[in-house]
């Protein structure tokens, strides 16, 4: 709970949760309040005006409802991939990492395969084959996407599960899934997080990528098919800008604070991050330029480096957020 | 050597999983495949373009094993059945074709990226608070927010439409015969010019942030205080005592997020209609051309696997340690 009390404070974190509710919130609430975002109903490309917001898009659709209607479906999707695939990275990761061997070995080398497949080919492929809908897309998104999260958590449970109270555990005769889950996982919040949340922007930005590829049920409103449908119509030689501008903000802006509260776990949970902040602004404080070296910072109270330890992979969450 | 061999053993296993999976999939779709493929075409395509695809999926009724064979047998001869929008091009050809712009258009693109945005990352982690530092992460970040091909629509928009200043569409002008001469490689790199820009905006800010938090870590190294100590100078301390350590994971980082550049790059050669992989994909997806999705699968593997590969050439030669 201290994590999510810590994550509260940071000023990067806060802009990126308050962001993302405003979205949710409009996501939730906002297709109450618009016009059905199907229908055709007005002159088709009108631009931006005071009646119709966002301009109409070349069917005569309202673009200011398609945008907010597609929020729900783009997001929904987003969050539910982004669970199971850090639950399947997590399951996947502890368990290479924990029972060690010929499950290490084996678990290592499927994760590491399915990170070096292109996802994008493979993810057409499969959707080429499954019935067009929003949940043969979560599909091929679940099925592309796990594998960078297992190898991050499996990096972190190596180190974990030579700590005393691991030991501890297994001589006071614990069963190992109780172990795995409920004495490694708890260790590793902070990067179960950023996992999930670097899961939700992939799912996010490969599911807009794929909707706009045509995979996706095209009949449905969502963030991905609304540029097909901009696209499709010839959007750039109509000139009608505003049929292809409001969707990608908003995916953007939805990546965006994703992030940020990415970039606020890293520092919390980076003890090199966290002591250059902490020393810049002691610095500051007292009138003195912060040098060019990165200062190590010893608190009374943090006595241990090993409360902090990550894992050595280079900051894996802004990687995967890639 | 042993790593690099080790890691070939590894590139030739996935290859072979990804073959696997191409041979699997249809397989697996709901329903039976040949009828699936007589119900999809039926009327569409002439009998004998039906009879050559169900061969070149292999889908008889031999048992699966004969079947998993005969198509291994296939591939090995290059064999990937014919395309259905391109009839009767064989998919090899249609593929092939394609290859070289793909590969030049991704390949110059992620380069000026990785080299701008690790240099980048460089100099803000040395100037941390600096002017750079404050503007240059957080920017490039917002722009990696957008998706690839959405940045590609907006610069055509911009650039293309609006200010006529660049080409719209295609890697060469239609007059012009593709051959080695100075108007020709002017003519492809003005084409080149706004599709390779929308990825490096995309992607630069990846490469730049790992580098900058990398770096920062180094930075706090003894060997980066001693040399600054001995009195070095800074440009030297910079580059060849912290950003030479702080490259070696990056690189790893470079090949595994290779596929992922690739697959938005991919998607930008749609806006542009640049006549890669990724446009023939748009195509093959528009005409439902299964045999050449697939080929476009496997294609697109091999490359990021033999891309793969050269970092890790690159890494035996960076890190010392490796090569023994």
């Amino acid at each position: 709970m201290n994590f999510f009390l810590q994550l509260t404070r940071n000023r990067k974190a806060t802009f990126g949760l308050a962001l993302l509710g405003a979205f949710v919130f409009v996501s939730l609430l906002g297709p109450l309040f618009v016009r059905e975002p199907a229908a055709f109903l007005a002159e088709p490309l009108q631009p931006p005006s005071l009646e119709y917001l966002l301009g109409t898009t070349r069917q005569g659709q309202d673009v200011f409802a398609q945008t907010i209607c597609g929020a729900r479906m783009s997001l929904t999707i987003g969050f539910l991939v982004g669970l199971i695939v850090v639950m399947i990275g997590a399951t996947v990761g502890i368990a290479a990492g924990f029972l060690g061997g010929w499950v290490d070995d084996l678990l290592s080398l499927l994760t590491n395969v399915f990170l070096i497949i292109p996802g994008l080919p493979l993810a057409v492929v499969l959707a080429a084959y499954l019935e067009a809908s929003p949940t043969s897309i979560a599909f091929v998104l679940i099925l592309t996407g796990w594998a960078w999260n297992a190898r991050v958590i499996r990096a972190q449970t190596l180190s974990i599960a030579q700590k005393d109270f691991i030991s501890a555990a297994i001589t006071s005769g614990e069963s190992r899934l109780r172990i795995m889950f409920f004495e490694i996982l708890p260790n590793m919040t902070s990067l179960v997080v950023s996992g999930f949340i670097g899961a939700v922007v992939y799912a996010i930005g490969a599911q807009v990528g794929l909707e706009f590829l045509g995979m996706g049920d095209v009949s449905e409103v969502t963030w991905g098919t609304n540029l097909f449908w901009a696209s499709n119509n010839q959007a750039l030689l109509t000139e009608s800008w505003w049929t292809i501008v409001p969707t990608g903000v908003c995916v953007a802006l939805v990546g965006f604070a994703l992030v940020m509260i990415n970039f606020a776990i890293d520092e919390m949970t980076n003890p090199k991050l966290r002591s250059e902040a902490d020393f810049r602004k002691f610095a500051l404080a007292a009138g003195v330029n912060p040098g060019f070296s990165t200062p190590v910072i010893r608190s009374e109270e943090a006595p241990s480096s090993e409360e902090s330890s990550t894992p050595a992979s280079p900051s894996p969450q802004s990687a995967g957020s890639r | 050597m042993k790593f690099l061999i080790r890691r070939l053993g590894f590139y030739l296993l996935a290859a072979w999983v990804s073959l696997t999976l191409n041979f699997f999939i249809p397989r697996l779709a709901p329903g039976d495949p040949a009828s699936a493929l007589q119900a999809t075409f039926q009327g569409k395509l002439d009998p004998a373009a039906l009879e050559a695809m169900k061969v070149a999926f292999g889908l008889t009724d031999a048992p699966l094993y004969e079947q998993y064979l005969t198509y291994a047998w296939n591939l090995l001869h290059g064999d990937l059945g014919i395309s259905i929008a391109h009839f009767p091009a064989p998919v090899t050809e249609v593929i092939g074709e394609a290859l070289g712009w793909t590969l030049f258009l991704a390949g110059i693109s992620v380069v000026i990226s990785f080299v701008l945005g690790t240099f980048l990352g460089i100099v803000s982690a040395w100037r941390r608070g600096g002017i750079l530092d404050s503007i240059a992460p957080a920017s490039f970040i917002f722009l990696g927010a957008f998706p690839y091909f959405w940045l590609a629509m907006l610069l055509l928009f911009v650039f293309g439409f609006l200010g006529g200043w660049f080409p719209l569409r295609h890697a060469h002008s239609d007059q012009l015969e593709i051959e080695f001469s100075l108007t020709f490689a002017l003519d492809a790199l003005t084409h080149a010019f706004l599709p390779a820009l929308s990825i490096v905006l995309a992607s630069l800010g990846g490469w730049l942030l790992s580098m900058r938090n990398t770096m920062i870590g180094i930075l706090s190294e003894e060997y980066v205080t001693m040399a600054q100590a001995k009195g070095l100078s800074n440009l030297r301390v910079m580059l060849n005592y912290a950003a030479r350590n702080a490259l070696l994971p990056n690189i790893t980082g470079f090949g595994m997020a290779l596929g992922f550049v690739l697959s938005g790059s991919l998607l930008t050669e749609i806006v542009f209609s640049y006549p890669g992989q990724g446009y023939l994909l748009y195509e093959a997806v528009k005409s439902m051309d299964y045999p050449l999705m697939q080929g476009l699968f496997l294609a697109i593997t091999v490359a990021v696997l033999a891309a793969n590969w050269c970092v890790d050439v690159a890494y035996v030669f960076l890190d010392p340690r490796t090569r023994r």
